[in-house]
């Protein structure tokens, strides 16, 4: 049987509101599928709830890899069966090295960490992540471009079954989309099934995306071929917004004195791309 | 800015100080402070010194919390009268002295000094460069007078100041160990160290402060001298038994275009207290004060730091690192303090305080007065729990809760140490101290 990541009814608020309104999606090992949207339409916050992160609540819905119920479990056993989240804004971890985490993330695996340096400067060189910020703390003093280069390495070092690429292009350059972008589809070679969340097309072509979903107002509006993203190249969400998206898809409330994180806000300040060709008004 | 403490800014979670059940003894203010003249004339040295600095005490009588320098302090808990002071060396002094140290092949140390309840046990110099004396050459000169009683008390009482000195010129390639040990129990002990680096002199000393026994008190005070383009590093470990007091001072004069770096690793102690001055006297004078402390059970780790900026150009750089675990507390307060003549200053002032467990409480309170317009200042103080972001980070990479957050408390203490300037095995042990405590606070339901 071929493994296979299903999201099925997953509805999910953050701090009372609702942003996920029931989104189904199955990935089967090998694919890479895309879920595109315009701004708050909850693409972050799908990849947020995958993983568990704190402050999202589930409050429908299943999703499951391989029939193991992953809502149930806690992030690092989700981590542990197969799970990977690129992140959009990788956390700086002060004082923590890379080997030190990949060591923990892999004790009790079964998986020898032993070879872990070797394997971290192959992954490395694959990715054209410069060997001598290995030794750095966690993401700490990173460029947005290199943060996207360690998440990257992370994946090839871990091998999970599937990852959630969060904005995998958002501060990349043309060079670094591309190394990250073909560590990925080697990846996929091998079995990973991809779930990239993005604004562009570039990542898409990059990847070659099996599927595409349109993801507006936290469910998914349109499911199809790659030739979905190139007629969203040209026209825009136009066609797939209703009437009652124009409220729902006003001003976000962006408390800076909040809890709100930088992972909610999007377009990102970092984005060296400006708002790309579907962003919302 | 005008003069005094400025405008305190205050961050503060948990509990309050006066609020909580505090254990506090019996103490009556009215009771004679021990110890007496006689204990004072029994010491050796210069009675007349002693007798004054034991007037001023008396005469002062033991700080007040309602003082902004006291305020959080134990200091009203304190009874003076409950220690005796150790008039004559212990005799397990030698026996002490001869005890392993922490990564000592012989080669490692250019010096190595036990002081054991004040009392020098032994002295061992392996480099020539460093020059060890015990007849308070020197000592007194940084210190000028003293800021408290507690200060006086251990002037008067101390029986012996250790002066580590290096000539002009000589760059002393290993550290000096200075160890000071509490031996007696109940007994009021005042270790005095005085470290004097000459011109273009580069010296390394590492304190480590132990006891072997659980109920005293000890008053240790340490002067650090760096002259023009002198370098001094200078690591002081405290792991005391966790139902010691200690109320200590450390007093740095920096010259010229000289470089001073002091650093405190603070673990023990059921009230473990260290005043920090920090004087830039000198033009382009450079001091970093370094700390990293980790509370647990009934402790309170309180630091109170002084960075004086008087001459101009000169640079300083605090970073405070601590956490709190059970029902322990923290206290930080610092003032950055630029006087009229310090143009071009530079002074940054950090404090940053992880609360591990809900009863724990971390005070912090950065100050600033500035007297100069030509400054780069900043302050920035934090008291909060283990981040979140952080420790889902690096569980959804697969690590399992306790120990994301044994790696990021682990990490956040790294970063401060991997500035201390000490050997690698001396800090390889606080490493394992800290890990230590993890342990245990972890198993005390950290990840809840």
């Amino acid at each position: 049987m071929t493994a296979e990541l299903v999201i099925e009814g997953l509805r999910a608020e953050v701090e009372g509101r609702e942003i996920l309104r029931g989104v189904d999606l199955t990935v089967r090992a090998g694919e890479v599928h895309a879920v595109m949207g315009p701004n708050g339409a909850g693409k972050s916050t799908l990849s947020h709830v995958l993983m568990g992160r704190p402050g999202y609540r589930v409050t429908g819905g299943t999703v499951t890899l391989d029939g193991v119920d992953l809502l149930a479990l806690p992030t690092w056993e989700r981590a542990r069966a197969g799970l990977f989240l690129v992140m959009q804004y990788p956390t700086e971890v002060p004082g923590v090295s890379l080997l030190d985490s990949l060591t923990a993330a892999l004790d009790g695996t079964g998986r020898d960490v032993s070879e872990l340096p070797a394997l971290m400067a192959a992954e490395a060189e694959r990715i054209g992540f410069d060997e001598r910020f290995l030794d750095r703390p966690l993401n700490v003093d990173l460029s947005g471009g290199e943060k996207k280069r360690n998440e990257t390495l992370q994946l090839g070092v871990l091998a999970p079954r599937f990852a959630v690429l969060d904005e995998l292009d958002s501060g990349l350059d043309v060079d670094a989309l591309r190394a990250c972008a073909r560590r990925v589809e080697a990846a996929t070679e091998e079995g990973l099934g991809v779930l990239c969340i993005t604004h562009y097309t570039r990542v898409l072509h990059e990847l070659h995306a099996d599927r595409v979903h349109i993801l507006v107002r936290g469910e998914i509006r349109d499911s199809g071929g790659p030739e979905l993203a190139d007629r969203l190249e040209e026209d825009g969400y136009a066609a797939w917004l209703r009437p009652e998206d124009e409220v729902a898809s006003g001003p976000r409330p962006v408390d800076v004195f909040g809890s709100t994180t930088m992972a909610d806000l999007d377009p990102t300040p970092e984005d060296p791309f400006g708002p790309g060709p579907f962003a919302a008004d | 800015m005008g003069p005094g403490w400025g405008r305190p800014v205050r961050w503060s979670v948990g509990r309050s100080p006066t609020a909580g059940p505090v254990d506090r003894r019996p103490h009556d203010r009215s009771s004679p402070l021990s110890p007496t003249a006689d204990d004072v004339a029994a010491l050796p040295g210069d009675t007349a010194l002693r007798n004054a600095a034991a007037e001023r005490a008396r005469a002062a009588g033991l700080p007040s919390p309602d003082v902004e320098e006291w305020r959080y302090s134990r200091i009203d808990e304190l009874d003076l009268d409950r220690y005796a002071p150790v008039l004559a060396a212990p005799d397990g002094a030698a026996s002490a002295a001869s005890a392993p140290t922490a990564g000592d092949p012989e080669d490692e140390w250019a010096a190595v000094v036990t002081v054991v309840d004040g009392w020098v046990a032994s002295i061992d110099v392996r480099d020539p460069a460093v020059t060890v004396t015990t007849d308070g050459a020197g000592a007194g000169s940084v210190l000028g007078d003293a800021p408290d009683a507690l200060v006086d008390w251990a002037i008067a009482l101390a029986p012996a100041a250790v002066t580590v000195s290096v000539d002009r010129g000589v760059t002393v390639a290993a550290p000096v160990l200075v160890r000071t040990i509490a031996t007696v129990a109940r007994g009021l002990s005042a270790p005095r160290l005085a470290v004097s680096v000459g011109e273009d002199a580069e010296l390394t000393v590492v304190e480590q402060q132990s006891a072997t026994v659980d109920d005293a008190l000890v008053l240790p005070v340490v002067e650090l001298d760096v002259a023009t383009r002198g370098r001094l590093a200078h690591t002081a470990i405290q792991r005391l038994p966790v139902g010691m007091w200690q109320i200590g001072s450390v007093t740095a004069r920096v010259g010229q275009e000289s470089r001073l770096v002091s650093a405190h690793a603070a673990l023990g102690g059921e009230y473990a207290r260290l005043r920090t001055d920090c004087r830039l006297e000198g033009r382009g004078a450079s001091g970093d004060l370094l700390a990293a402390y980790f509370g647990e059970g009934d402790q309170t780790l309180d630091f109170r730091t002084f960075q004086d900026h008087v001459a101009p150009d000169t640079h300083s750089d605090l970073l405070f690192k601590g956490a709190v675990g059970g029902r322990s507390r923290s206290i930080y307060t610092g003032l950055i303090t630029v006087r009229p003549t310090a143009r071009g200053t530079n002074a940054y002032q950090t404090n940053r305080n992880l609360k591990l467990s809900d009863e724990a409480w971390a005070e912090s309170v950065p100050n600033l007065e500035i007297q100069n317009n030509d400054v780069r200042c900043s302050h920035a103080s934090t008291v909060g729990p283990i981040d979140v972001d952080q420790r889902f980070y690096l569980e959804s990479r697969g690590v399992p809760p306790q120990v994301a957050e044994r790696l990021v408390v682990s990490g956040f203490f790294a970063e401060v140490l991997a500035r201390f300037p000490a050997p690698a095995p001396v800090l390889a042990e606080v490493a394992d101290a800290i890990a230590d405590r993890l342990d245990r606070q972890v198993g005390a339901g950290v990840a809840s």
